[in-house]
């Protein structure tokens, strides 16, 4: 069983010190759907308001932390670093490593440093003789039944074990057992998670990480004492869109990456912060490469964004980066592709361009998920500068202008924004499954419905979100009766005091779009006192293409006429969702991109752009927050950086681009927006801007009939959505087990339980 | 040397089990604790309550405030492996998870930490012989090969044949002052010799059930030598008071 003690209960965010006020909820309300899942498993003591701050010494020096900190905190805000495997900042304190032991003044023993708060007044030393002992004790016994194995682990060259062993722990060993070392089975966790048991030291980082964030329930610790170990009992696979993330956690090499598995060591690798592009969250990750070869990606720690977790997509589809590349210019002739240089292709599109005779508004661009706004806003440039308006998107009901409009950033932007989401009292979800959409951010509704009162409510399909709702219906009319405050989710919502509405991006995509985006601005209209206030703005539209925030911020949106012209000469950007009946046949289509996906094969020329991972370029995230990626290998090939493609482009048909530079693209984006150069920042819009913009999507929008049609979750298969993750093969790997099942499951009332959502 | 240790460990004719050359003992558990899917042990194979175990399951649920229903797991699981044969399936595990509302994997954590859940099937009687200090000084390692020969030569964690018996070897059960010590289903058998040993066995064998406690003519923890204080009639109300209180 897992020990928690709960001195400081789990911590929240690290800016908020102070606890949030957590209850040991019932729910015994009958509304709650299922069993089991979306039950608040975790409760946890409630926390004490408002504490005053406390003063302590550490190693001589005056430190003040607010009351409640552990003292492992407190320790290290005072400089002095303390050792720990089981303790983490994130996570429930277990306390079970015992190698944060430090003296405290007046105390008989060692004290656990993680699992004690910081007192005031008291006297703590991390650097006695008694300290070093006391780590040296808990090191060789961990060291007891660990593999000594360092030369085959994965986990080698960032192990916490082997470093801290080597600070630590003593230079010799007094182990003599002829018997042996304890010895524990390997777990078969899914293709994403490879497990070495033997090394596990029992930190159970895993177990309440796959608890607490990633909300998969089934991971816990079997046996007791020496024969203790982690795992799931029953034969199963660790299914969750977060599971990459007890790789990172495990301070050993017990849970290690199955695709990197003795692909390279950590001390072989260039790193390169950058910016991850398969969700619209804009995790903020490490690329680790080796020569021209994303080796692997490790998130960053972000509190405002992913704190420091990061999806399986995110962390694992960098395989598909080396799969089904566009590396050379191609030209079509006859029914295949003829390779060709740069110089005879941008000369086929332009001759492609003169011979359809698109004029104004049939020259058309359709940009795709993974677009940089660098390209899009030379695309756009390029379009307009030769007399179209014709910018489209390449998701359903993307060449018109979407419902929810975009004049006003706050129209179509995350604007609680993501650490907004810890503050939420009560959540209503139109249309989307986070989980899927924005997995990062999802793990912190989990952790506010588990550790506060969060109430959520779903309307759209029923979905696994890892946390309890109530099911309000599945279409517009359940939108509708929620503003006609029908029902109690709607009371809940009126009486919250930070309430949120999350809309997905699918809603601009459904036939009832229109009318949920009327229904829902009036509400917030009305109800502006709490929705949208200076300090909480809580309309938001949760994207979930890495792309489309920028587009829309740049304007990447048709006019109504040119909407409806159709096209002779179709230039495709990283478009890979188009649907192929909406390209007339005798259009000229040209695809520019980096895999050779659907886009690609529609098109008469094909223009080897790069992926995220090989320029740098500036991604928006849902939150309207701008972010750099940056380049972590050289291109693949004849590919070219996506704006420079579009820039020759332009010279070839004659309208040359003013930039000729990143600098002076970005002073062109600077001019179009100057969020888009701010990096790092969610700009909040203000209050009477966001109603300005809300106020015409009630009142312009034409009252029509809903259709009634359900609302269709966006994302089927989590991993693959898009043309990187549909070239991996570990992500192939992921929906063979995850999403088909097949190979994996054994228990059959488990299957069961998984009915009751999906 | 070593050698020579062990000539005169064979001379002086220790108990079988005695360690004789690894520096501490390799400790494993006998159990396994990852579940394996077996046909008479997979999650396929119902199980239910009876309707009188439901009403005891409801009110020990009631002992507690509906968000900690999970602290009714352990008496639960107690009331399942009685139902089931004296052992818990995984079926049995799940349904507790069911009933008070926990994942299933909370359930197993309880069942594998605690030895007295068995998660393998049992013989009709269940011998549990302790072997801890105070009964090892008191032979528990005779008794304990006593069972073994006896039920025909099985080994510790082993079933009879016939599934009658199943022998293991625990530690203290709380009965050191009647040292040695068996446990046998819910009942202990006391103050063990080889042939009581036996004798209790044999009646179990045959179907019935021997006399539980101390096998020794005591009636529990009497001193058996008979009372060696206390021994003068006890003095009766008013005795020995001045007469007006007689």
């Amino acid at each position: 069983m897992l020990r928690i003690v709960s001195t400081t209960g789990v911590s929240v965010p690290v800016k908020t010190c102070t606890q949030r006020v957590a209850h040991g909820v019932a729910t015994t309300s009958s509304s709650r759907l299922g069993s089991g899942r979306n039950k608040r498993t975790f409760s946890s003591s409630v926390a004490r308001k408002a504490a005053p701050d406390v003063t302590l010494t550490v190693d001589g020096k005056e430190v003040t932390v607010p009351a409640g900190t552990a003292l492992i905190q407190a320790c290290e805000a005072a400089g002095s670093p303390i050792p720990r495997f089981c303790y983490h900042d994130r996570l429930a304190i277990a306390g079970n490593c015992r190698m944060c032991l430090v003296e405290v003044a007046r105390s008989p023993k060692p004290v656990a440093s993680c699992a004690m708060p910081a007192m005031p007044g008291a006297v703590v030393l991390t650097n006695s003789p008694l300290v070093h002992e006391a780590r040296e004790g808990v090191m060789e016994f961990l060291l007891a039944n660990h593999p000594l194995d360092c030369p085959i682990c994965d986990q080698g060259g960032e192990c916490d074990l082997q470093d801290q062993s080597m600070r630590y722990g003593s230079d010799r060993t007094r182990f003599h057992e002829i018997a042996g070392k304890r010895a524990v089975e390997n777990k078969d966790l899914g293709p994403l998670v490879k497990t070495v048991m033997n090394r596990c030291i029992q930190c159970t980082r895993c177990v309440r990480f796959a608890n607490e964030v990633a909300g998969v329930e089934e991971l816990g610790t079997t046996g007791r004492g020496n024969d203790m170990q982690i795992g799931m009992y029953v034969e199963k696979v660790m299914d969750s869109e977060l599971s990459g993330n007890v790789v990172d956690l495990c301070p050993v090499g017990a849970l290690t990456s199955k695709p990197y598995a003795f692909h390279a060591r950590p001390w072989e690798l260039k790193n390169t912060e950058s910016v991850d592009v398969m969700d619209a969250v804009g995790s903020n990750i490490r690329i680790d490469s080796r020569g021209t070869v994303v080796m692997r990606v490790q998130p960053r720690t972000n509190d405002d964004v992913n704190e420091e977790w990061i999806s399986d997509k995110t962390r694992y589809a960098y395989d598909g980066l080396r799969f089904q590349r566009l590396d050379t210019p191609l030209i079509k002739s006859g029914d295949r592709f003829e390779p060709a240089t740069w110089q005879a292709a941008l000369e086929a599109v332009t001759q492609g361009l003169i011979n359809s005779g698109a004029e104004g508004n049939q020259i058309k661009a359709i940009a795709g998920q993974l677009a940089d706004t660098e390209s899009l806003v030379a695309l756009k440039d390029l379009v307009n500068s030769l007399g179209s308006d014709n910018l489209a998107l390449d998701n359903a009901k993307g060449d018109a202008i979407p419902f929810h409009g975009v004049d006003v950033r706050a129209n179509y932007l995350f604007n609680s924004t993501i650490p907004g989401l810890d503050e939420a009292d009560v959540i209503l979800l139109v249309g989307t499954n986070p989980r899927h959409e924005a997995a990062v951010a999802n793990s912190r509704i989990r952790r506010s419905w588990i550790h506060t009162g969060l109430e959520v409510g779903l309307i759209g399909e029923k979905v696994d979100t890892a946390y309890g709702y109530e099911h309000l219906g599945d279409g517009a009319q359940a939108v509708l009766d929620f503003v006609a405050g029908k029902g109690p989710f709607a009371e809940k919502f009126k009486n919250a005091k930070k309430p949120m509405i999350i809309v997905g991006s699918a809603m601009a995509e459904h036939a009832d779009g229109g009318a949920v985006f009327k229904a829902l601005s009036k509400y917030v209209q009305a109800n502006k006192s709490k929705l949208v206030t200076p300090e909480w703005n809580g309309f938001n539209v949760l994207q979930r293409a890495a792309s489309h925030a920028a587009a829309y911020d740049i304007g990447f949106v048709p006019s109504a006429k040119a909407a409806s012209t159709k096209p002779k000469f179709v230039y495709l950007l990283n478009a890979d969702e188009v649907d192929p009946a909406s390209l007339p046949q005798d259009a000229f289509v040209v695809y520019q991109g980096h895999h050779g996906d659907l886009g690609a094969q529609l098109a008469d020329v094909v223009l080897p752009g790069v992926a995220f991972t090989e320029k740098s370029s500036t991604w928006v995230n849902t939150e309207g927050r701008t972010q750099l990626g940056r380049g972590a290998v050289s291109a693949p090939g004849a590919s070219r950086e996506d704006w420079k493609i579009i820039r020759a482009i332009s010279e070839f048909v004659g309208t040359p681009l003013a930039y000729d530079d990143t600098i002076s693209l970005r002073d062109r984006m600077w001019e179009i927006s100057p969020t888009l150069v701010r990096y790092g920042v969610a700009e909040p819009t203000s209050p009477d801007v966001a109603l300005a913009g809300l106020a015409p999507l009630g009142t312009k929008t034409k009252d029509v009939a809903i259709s009634g049609a359900a609302f269709k979750k966006p994302i089927s298969n989590f991993y693959q959505t898009d043309p990187i993750s549909r070239a991996s093969v570990t992500m192939a790997q992921c929906t063979r087990s995850f999403v088909k099942g097949e190979d994996y499951g054994l228990s059959g009332s488990d299957k069961a339980s998984h009915a009751t959502f999906a | 040397m070593l050698a020579a240790t062990r000539a005169a460990a064979r001379a002086r004719k220790l108990p079988i089990s005695a360690r004789a050359l690894s520096s501490s003992s390799k400790r494993q558990s006998d159990a396994l604790f990852v579940h394996r899917d077996t046909d008479y042990n997979n999650s396929k194979i119902p199980f239910a309550f009876t309707e009188e175990n439901m009403k005891k399951a409801k009110e020990v649920i009631s002992h507690y405030p509906p968000q900690y229903k999970k602290a009714a797991i352990i008496p639960l699981l107690d009331l399942g492996q009685r139902q089931n044969k004296g052992w818990t399936s995984i079926s049995v595990m799940n349904y507790v998870a069911q009933l008070v509302e926990v994942p299933p994997m909370r359930v197993y954590e309880v069942a594998t930490f605690y030895t007295m859940f068995n998660r393998e099937p049992i013989g009709q009687n269940f011998v549990q012989v302790c072997t801890t200090t105070p009964c090892m000084l008191r032979g528990a390692y005779e008794i304990l090969d006593t069972v073994k020969s006896h039920l025909g030569g099985i080994k510790v964690g082993d079933t009879t044949k016939d599934g009658k018996f199943t022998l293991v070897e625990v530690e203290c059960l709380g009965a050191c002052s009647s040292a040695p010590m068996m446990a046998v289903n819910d009942d202990f058998y006391e103050d063990l010799t080889p042939e009581t040993t036996r004798k209790v066995l044999d009646v179990f064998k045959s179907g019935s059930k021997p006399k539980v406690g101390p096998q020794a003519g005591r009636h529990t923890v009497e001193n058996s030598a008979g009372l060696t204080s206390l021994t003068s009639k006890p003095y009766g109300p008013g005795e020995h008071c001045t007469p007006e209180f007689q």
